[in-house]
């Protein structure tokens, strides 16, 4: 039997001021430490774009956790990046209603045209794309979101438009919410 | 037009800032509220009927009075936003228009229960939501509805927004505790409730966002008024997330008691492109599927959906045309409930694995009858047998596929292939 030991990942890491001060603020909110463990996860993820070994064995010291609660904390959720993705991370909505509204297409559009694909990070590291469970967006099926921003009704050209937005390095919005 | 009592202001511009919500009548239940003793608001709520709007349809008042009244622990309130259930799409609505109806309906909630923190837990991925509710308790507390000392009542709240991080078990109310306090979102064993030991080992309610968003108008117009509409045991409104093969999906509030189909109809058109409709599902993805013909047949309440062996559920109805196909739709839910479950029960692990590939190879053209005897074989195994329904949530909906659209799963073993694949435009408009 062989037995593979992976290399621990990252830099020696810590919150810089900005963070340090968001993460005091965060631990009043809560009276335990370990119910900072997801807000703290957030910060580290927001300063350093995802977690190395590194960082989570830093916030469990900060946090006066063992290590290997945070690190089975964090693999348990599907948004902490374990590795660097994409300057735009692209999360395709695959369940029920995004595939009532041809989600496929659209998966098929992003590989064909742009080379995206399930799982896989483009060489320029600028897109990345991740097939997602649903985004609770359903209304406005097929969705996708983009980084931090949804991106609903979705068509062929509309995807086109995005992708072209993003390698522009244009602000992406939010279509207005609709009242129904 | 339906009776509004939710989605009133959604139409009205900037209703998520205070200073609207205040002119749309926002805040005046709060008067009323702090001149009446705790319990009694708890009856008043119980008297209403209101069912938590979450999914499990559980009486609010009952739940709230469960809550232990002299104890020496501090209680609280965990707002559920983690809105995950497939289909589901309408606290991201009251989240990001109208937020502060929530808040004034958790003032009520902590009011009468004795709780001082409240956590709102808001699923990662509702970004602009998050920011809209943070900056809606930022103004309530400015305005003296949140903090110490509100509105000169002696009643002290602090409401703090807490960030999911992607995982739909956190939706069921131990597993949004157990995220809460920093660790894996597993659900736990029931009894003991909540109620009694909730979030830091304390009494704790969790309530819905919708549910509470009913609140001021209950408090408002009296639990007559809200008893008043809908059935006698589905009292008032809901909102109704309707998506999937319709003309203009979205969110649509109706009166409980109508019929299923009309109000599908009626709210958006019907099936997209004049097709024929071939099936609901009613209540989210865990929900039983209807044909066309019950759906036509059954009321859009608790007991009549019951009664048709499925479920109002989160209020999510997808709907299917004639060229959807319930082979795929049921790989899709499988696969779903087979990446969401969070591995604790192995009925629950294994068994919706093992639905999901089922699932995928007959929809592929690549199954034969014993597949579909198979996935029925394993449904009963997994109901009632596992610490949460996640289990359960796959096991229903699965049953009343093959049973009633047992001629399409046949089809694909017949051809080996979907049948509909052919009909399927090649993409989206």
């Amino acid at each position: 039997m062989s037995e593979q030991v992976e290399e621990r990942t990252g830099e020696p890491f810590a919150f810089n001021e900005e963070t340090e001060r968001k993460f005091q603020e965060t631990l009043g909110k809560y009276p335990t430490k370990m119910a900072v463990l997801l807000p703290a996860l957030w910060l580290a993820q927001e300063q350093n774009g995802y977690l190395t070994d590194a960082i989570l064995e830093y916030v469990a010291e900060r946090l006066e956790l063992s290590p290997v609660h945070v690190y089975a904390v964090v693999e348990f959720y599907t948004m902490y990046h374990r590795t660097p993705p994409g300057r735009y991370h692209i999360q395709l909505c695959r369940t029920l209603s995004c595939t009532l509204c041809r989600m496929e297409g659209i998966e098929r559009h992003l590989a064909a045209k742009h080379g995206l694909h399930p799982g896989e990070k483009t060489d320029d590291g600028m897109f990345s794309l991740e097939l997602v469970e649903c985004l609770g967006s359903c209304g406005t099926a097929p969705v996708m979101r983009v980084n931090d921003v949804y991106c609903e009704n979705l068509t062929l050209e509309k995807v086109d438009k995005i992708i072209e937005s993003c390698k522009a390095g244009t602000q992406l919005e939010e279509d207005p919410m609709q009242p129904h | 037009m339906s009776k509004q009592i939710i989605s009133t202001n959604f139409d009205k511009a900037d209703a998520h800032k205070l200073e609207v919500y205040e002119k749309l009548g926002g805040y005046r239940s709060l008067e009323k509220v702090f001149k009446m003793k705790p319990e009694e608001i708890i009856d008043h709520v119980k008297k209403s009927g209101l069912r938590g709007r979450g999914g499990a349809g559980f009486s609010a008042g009952m739940k709230w009075g469960f809550v232990p009244k002299s104890i020496d622990k501090p209680k609280y309130l965990c707002v559920n936003a983690d809105e995950g259930e497939p289909g589901t799409f309408k606290d991201r609505k009251i989240l990001q228009l109208d937020p502060h109806s929530m808040i004034e309906g958790i003032i009520t909630c902590s009011y009468a229960v004795g709780i001082h923190t409240t956590y709102i837990y808001i699923r990662g991925e509702y970004t602009k939501p998050r920011i809209r509710t943070q900056a809606a308790i930022d103004e309530a507390y400015a305005k003296g509805y949140l903090g110490r000392n509100i509105l000169g009542s002696g009643f002290d709240l602090d409401v703090i927004v807490h960030r999911g991080a992607g995982a739909y078990i956190c939706g069921e109310e131990t597993g949004l505790i157990e995220s809460l306090e920093g660790k894996k979102g597993e659900p736990r064993a029931k009894p003991p409730y909540p109620a009694v030991i909730g979030v830091f080992g304390c009494p704790t309610v969790v309530n819905n966002v919708e549910t509470l968003s009913a609140l001021p108008f209950i408090m408002n117009e009296g639990w007559e008024a809200y008893a008043r509409l809908g059935t006698e045991k589905s009292t008032g409104t809901m909102l109704f997330s309707i998506s999937g093969s319709v003309e203009r999906p979205g969110v649509y509030e109706g009166e409980f008691g109508v019929n299923l189909w009309d109000f599908i109809e009626r709210s958006t058109g019907g099936v997209r492109g004049g097709r024929k409709l071939k099936a609901v599902i009613p209540g989210g993805s865990s929900a039983a599927i209807l044909t066309a013909e019950e759906a036509g047949s059954t009321n859009l309440d608790y007991e009549s959906l019951a009664a048709a062996g499925s479920m109002v559920g989160s209020g999510a109805i997808m709907v299917l045309g004639e060229d959807d196909c319930v082979v795929k739709a049921l790989r899709v839910i499988a696969r779903f409930y087979a990446h969401e479950s969070c591995g604790q029960c192995p009925q629950c692990r294994e068994g919706t694995y093992f639905i999901s590939e089922l699932a995928e190879r007959l929809e592929s053209g690549h199954g034969d009858q014993s597949d579909i005897e198979k996935i029925l074989d394993t449904c009963p195994m997994m109901m009632g047998v596992t610490v949460c329904v996640l289990a359960d949530s796959i096991a229903i909906p699965a049953r009343s596929y093959i049973e009633k659209f047992r001629h399409e799963f046949d089809e694909h073993v017949k051809q080996k292939r979907c049948p509909y694949d052919s009909a399927r435009a090649p993409a989206v408009a």
